[in-house]
């Protein structure tokens, strides 16, 4: 268990693929994958397992191909979720300062936290993540630690990441089905974040965009901290709907297209090409025309990136991404998707590189991985979490807690 | 009392037979003010119990006391021999009502005598008459027919109660003497009805002749309803009790009527809006019928409302098709109905339902569908003409959803009302030459 414990999975169980990743916390602190694994996936739409069975294989063959390459053995992972019913907002907590020296002391603190975290949910919701934002003491914005200051009214504000909590279950159910454990469930958009962004484009404010299969996850930071996220459960497998229904072709032949001629921009020099192909094995021909392929694929990525970007000009985060917008996922392939975005959001757009953690460079610079990969990141943070103030206790307590939480 | 009484009219009761006394004593119980009544049976104990105030026993030394034993021929032979006794208590009657349960010998042998007698005396001859239960058998069902179609002859209208809509009416659980004087006390709503709409001074009369008109010629398909109510919307109750009667098929009836007359009776504040709701009601479901209005007061009914209706069918029909149509039907569904309590031992053997003349064809093929809503059809009784089984169903239309493709299963991706699962270009109305 000692030497597993620096082993850390993050699982993502998409709706094109399941991807084991296998990271390794050096004793330094520093992490390292070592092994990744994926299947193409079955059974789950829009992010969310409609067939468990299909979708237990397909975990089963990505967490065995992961095992293989890392050469460990798997016991517990960092679950990564998404689909349409998970949402962010943002709520506000007041607490006043009622000390007779107006020193603010961690109570406050916890308060004024625990306020801006009861949120009403409907019942079936359940929290994911509740991200602490920054302190505004009196009036002045931006503290970061407000302990020890002096003042009157302590606010906070909280992100909250929820979901339906039987939604999420789902694919909690799925895993341990396997015999694995969950150590904790994660927000894909979150994930895809942490793989992806510096601390200093963290600072600067920044947009990450995962085009999964099913579902679209987004992620906004500013001054360092999270400040908005969410899903739009559209992705891939709607273009391909959208081709097939629009070129008349099956599902399959309408994926094969996509990815093999595709753009998120109509490109001119295409007019009037057309792409033919065996309609079956009669070896009977048929074409379809690439103008038309391209003109209902850039439509629906277009769209998509048009509903993300009013969203976080809903939210009033559009002029707070000084280092622009960052995509990944599947999706990020996409010829000229970079362009796309651009023209949307109006801002400097790169595909994100998951250059924050060492390993094989060639393996891990893949769009497709960045969610598993920062789930393997969000997972190093959680075992590393309490800074050791006393080495000794703290690791009989983390010991005890690891315990307890396997058992 | 008498004062509001009609004083030309002279109206007289016969209940023969069991049925016919069991039914004479439940109208005699609401006294009706100048009716008189006479009860017709060989049973003297069942002579015994009535209150009728003239009883003729048929019991001769014919068949020394023994009855008649179900045999119509004997219930014949009894009356004829009395005849001249029957005809003297039918003289100065204005009209005649005939009550008698049909199946039975007194009933169906002695009814039409006795409906011959009161025509000979110039009467109107009006029968009520009960037809047996399906799981009577087939042949008091015959037996039933032929007597219903004796009485035709010689009386002005026949109206038929048959018994087994009583079953509707009645739960499961229901004992034998309930569901009896459940079916006594419906024929004698409608026959104290009938007699209202005559006797009482009307607000608005109905005309002796009004009811001739509407009873010549219908024979069987007469139907009779009554209900009432009283509270603050008693004429809408009373309207929906009537739809809801047996007889009337939920309004069936009155569409297929020729001619139907409805009367209306209540205490002294009978207003112009009630009568106006029954009419709209009747009127708007009587297609092309003639209609005939009666309005009457009657202190005895206090705050209740009463409606009688009495719709009279297709009689042109009726005289071209040598069956009545209703106890052939009845027939059909004994047969299908409840093949059970028909296979009793002690009920005879239905060797011919159907008369040798008929061709009977084979059962048409029909859908699963098709099975059930036949089966509910007659699980809810309705024995109303062919028309209405001829009648087309339209069945209801499955609702069908486009597919979705790929996302059928998944719930969907609706934003601002827009559901996103549509491809982008069909939602924009982008056009590709």
């Amino acid at each position: 268990m000692f030497d597993s414990s620096s082993i850390i999975v993050g699982l993502e169980i998409g709706t094109s693929k399941v991807c084991a990743v296998v990271g390794e916390m050096s004793d330094e602190g520093v992490l390292n994958i070592i092994g990744i694994g994926q299947s193409k996936s079955n059974g789950v739409r829009k992010s969310e397992i409609v067939d468990s069975p299909a979708a237990e294989q397909a975990v089963r063959d990505a967490i065995v191909q992961a095992e293989t390459m890392a050469d460990c053995e798997i016991h517990s992972v960092y679950l990564g979720v998404s689909g349409g019913h998970v949402r962010g907002f943002t709520n506000h907590g007041v607490h006043p300062v009622v000390s007779a020296d107006r020193e603010i002391m961690q109570d406050d603190v916890d308060d004024a936290v625990k306020n801006a975290k009861s949120v009403n949910l409907p019942a079936e919701n359940s929290i994911l993540h509740a991200i602490r934002q920054h302190f505004v003491v009196d009036g002045q914005q931006g503290v970061t630690n407000p302990v020890g200051m002096l003042g009157a009214r302590l606010e906070v504000d909280v992100h909250v990441v929820h979901g339906v909590t039987n939604r999420v279950h789902n694919a909690v159910r799925a895993v341990k089905g396997l015999q694995l454990e969950v150590e904790s469930v994660v927000f894909n958009g979150l994930a895809a974040s942490l793989a992806i962004l510096t601390n200093e484009q963290k600072e600067m404010g920044a947009l990450v965009i995962d085009l999964g299969g099913g579902t679209t996850n987004y992620a906004v930071y500013a001054d360092g901290i999270i400040k908005h996220t969410g899903v739009l459960a559209v992705g891939g497998d709607h273009v391909t709907n959208d081709l097939a229904f629009g070129l008349k072709l099956p599902l399959g032949r309408a994926e094969a297209l996509k990815i093999e001629h595709g753009s998120a921009l109509f490109d001119e020099t295409v007019a009037g090409q057309e792409i033919t192909f065996d309609r079956d094995a009669s070896g009977a021909k048929r074409s379809v025309c690439k103008e038309h392929l391209q003109r209902i694929m850039a439509a629906r990525m277009e769209e998509t990136f048009q509903w993300i970007a009013e969203d976080i000009d809903r939210a009033g985060l559009l002029n707070y991404l000084g280092s622009g917008v960052f995509l990944c996922g599947g999706g990020a392939r996409i010829p000229r998707i970079a362009d796309l975005a651009t023209q949307t959001f109006g801002l400097p757009v790169s595909l994100g590189r998951t250059n924050c953690i060492s390993g094989n460079k060639a393996v891990l610079d893949h769009p497709e991985f960045a969610t598993a990969i920062g789930l393997v990141r969000f997972g190093s943070f959680q075992q590393s979490k309490p800074a050791p103030r006393n080495p000794i206790t703290h690791t009989v307590k983390s010991t005890l807690t690891n315990l307890f939480r396997r058992g | 009392m008498n004062i509001a009484q009609n004083p030309n009219l002279s109206i007289r009761f016969f209940g023969v037979g069991n049925a016919g006394v069991a039914m004479l004593n439940v109208i005699l119980a609401r006294e009706l003010p100048g009716a008189t009544c006479v009860a017709i049976n060989t049973d003297e104990a069942s002579l015994a119990d009535s209150n009728a105030s003239e009883k003729v026993s048929l019991e001769s030394k014919l068949f020394r006391g023994m009855g008649t034993g179900g045999d119509p021929e004997r219930g014949r032979e009894l009356a004829e021999e009395q005849f001249g006794q029957l005809k003297s208590l039918c003289e100065g009657a204005q009209v005649v009502f005939v009550m008698a349960g049909l199946g039975g010998g007194v009933g169906s042998g002695a009814a039409p005598v006795l409906a011959r007698a009161a025509k000979d005396c110039g009467a109107l001859v009006i029968g009520f008459v009960a037809l047996p239960f399906d799981l009577e058998g087939a042949r008091r069902m015959r037996q039933a027919e032929r007597a219903q179609e004796a009485l035709r002859e010689f009386s002005d209208g026949v109206v038929c109660w048959p018994n087994q809509k009583v079953f509707n009416l009645i739960g499961e659980n229901s004992t034998v003497a309930e569901t009896l004087r459940s079916a006594n006390i419906r024929m004698a709503d409608g026959v104290c009805g009938l007699w209202r709409i005559l006797a009482r001074r009307g607000l608005m009369d109905v005309q002796f002749p009004d009811l001739c008109g509407v009873l010549r010629d219908a024979h069987a398909e007469a139907v009779f309803a009554a209900a009432e109510a009283d509270g603050d919307n008693r004429a809408g109750v009373a309207v929906e009790k009537l739809l809801a009667h047996p007889l009337t098929d939920g309004g069936e009836a009155l569409k297929e009527a020729r001619a139907v007359l409805v009367g209306i009776a209540a205490g002294s504040q009978l207003t112009m809006a009630e009568v106006g709701k029954v009419m709209e009601a009747v009127n708007s479901r009587c297609g092309d019928a003639r209609v005939f209005l009666g309005a009457a007061e009657d202190e005895s009914l206090g705050n209740r409302l009463v409606v009688t209706v009495v719709a009279a069918g297709a009689g042109e029909l009726e005289k071209v098709e040598p069956e009545p149509p209703a106890p052939v039907r009845r027939r059909v569904r004994t047969s299908a109905d409840q093949p059970g309590l028909l296979d009793g031992e002690f009920l005879e053997k239905r060797s011919t339902p159907r008369p040798r003349s008929r061709f009977v064809a084979a059962n048409p093929e029909m859908s699963q569908d098709e099975v059930q809503q036949l089966a509910e059809r007659r699980a809810s009784g309705s024995t109303r003409g062919r028309k209405a089984t001829n009648k087309m169903h339209q069945g209801q239309l499955p609702l069908e959803i486009v597919s979705k493709g790929r996302f059928e299963k998944s719930e969907p991706t609706i934003r601002d009302g827009q559901d996103l699962d549509v491809p982008t270009f069909v939602r924009r109305n982008m056009v590709f030459n």
